[in-house]
């Protein structure tokens, strides 16, 4: 539940930060469980790969990749703050991941249909 | 002058040993006032036995927080029109720390963490010896000034989720101590201290979810005293393993 004290950007960007986290660890074992297919049933990954080529899919997989792509910027924003000398410019630091994952993600989305 | 007639409804949060609950109260609406002087309002017109505490009610003693509409705040300086939302007010006791009783809470585990993260003085000379030259722009000096304003209030300790999920987590006001005093080039105790702190309720807690910042009244930024415990702890430990 969102209380009243969390309703600040920089809660939201932690927020963001464990729900990418955690899609990510559901999604992972899936991906490689797939791959897998390609050595022990290849037939059954061509099946799947047909079914990516769905538009519904690609939504999911922008969906994906700006979870990675949040994940990854949003990491590199804890790293800094922990790492290097402070900056005073944390909340907008916060929306430069958001910004660089929407990119990132829109690309590939733009790419892939 | 404000219309005395006018009034407003406060929810404040009651307490004795029991489960407690929110009673309301009706209170003048002034143009200019306190959320403390709403509580005292309560407890000098309406209930005698609202219990809270307070003590010098201009900011400096950081005896007075409470949570205010769900947020942690110093009731003598938060004016009622800043924070009041469809004319309703309500205060709570600060969160994360037990209730003796209505809007008084226990302070010890607060202070007791402190003592946990060594967040004292260990001295290293005696008082014969010469005083410590420290100069005014040492970056050391500067970074324990950033650090060195708290008035024990406890907004961050009510603000932080970490608290709320591990208990044995020290906390932004017991860590931003801790690291003033890291800083400080005449304490002699700073082995004992990067040990305390990097312990199990120590400053790798931290998600830097930054809610100390937010509401801290004296703007100090505890996020930034942890980032700081985080290297130092991560640089003794390189120390240790060579």
């Amino acid at each position: 539940m969102i209380r009243p004290h969390r309703t600040h950007p920089l809660w939201f960007a932690f927020l963001l930060h464990r729900l990418s986290g955690l899609g990510l660890a559901l999604f992972l074992p899936t991906h490689f469980y797939m791959l897998s297919l390609a050595i022990s049933a290849p037939a059954r990954l061509d099946g799947f790969l047909r079914f990516t080529d769905l538009t519904i899919v690609k939504l999911a997989e922008y969906g994906l990749v700006f979870l990675l792509a949040a994940h990854l910027f949003g990491g590199l924003r804890l790293m800094a703050l922990e790492f290097l000398p402070w900056s005073s410019h944390q909340k907008t630091m916060a929306a430069l991941a958001v910004a660089l994952a929407f990119l990132v993600s829109t690309l590939f989305f733009l790419k892939a249909i | 002058m404000a219309d005395e007639t006018q009034t407003m409804t406060v929810s404040i949060w009651r307490e004795d040993g029991d489960d407690g609950r929110f009673e309301k109260y009706e209170v003048p609406a002034r143009e200019n006032q306190t959320v403390l002087d709403v509580v005292a309002y309560v407890q000098q017109h309406i209930d005698p036995t609202l219990s809270y505490r307070f003590a010098c009610r201009v900011g400096m003693c950081g005896s007075c927080a409470m949570m205010v509409n769900g947020s942690p705040r110093w009731t003598c300086r938060t004016h009622v029109s800043k924070v009041v939302a469809d004319d309703c007010l309500e205060v709570a006791p600060l969160r994360n720390l037990p209730v003796i009783k209505d809007l008084a809470t226990d302070m010890d585990p607060f202070f007791e963490k402190w003592v946990a993260a060594e967040a004292v003085f260990h001295p290293s000379k005696t008082r014969h010896d010469p005083m410590a030259a420290i100069t005014p722009d040492d970056p050391m000096r500067i970074a324990a000034s950033e650090a060195i304003e708290c008035i024990n209030c406890a907004v961050c300790y009510a603000a932080c989720d970490v608290v709320e999920s591990n208990p044995d987590y020290f906390g932004p006001a017991a860590l931003n101590r801790s690291w003033s005093l890291v800083n400080d080039i005449r304490d002699d105790g700073q082995d004992v201290r990067l040990a305390a702190v990097g312990s199990n309720g120590g400053c790798h807690n931290c998600h830097s979810q930054q809610g100390c910042v937010q509401y801290c009244p004296n703007e100090l930024n505890p996020t930034l005293s942890i980032a700081g415990l985080k290297r130092e702890t991560t640089k003794a430990l390189f120390r240790r393993s060579r």
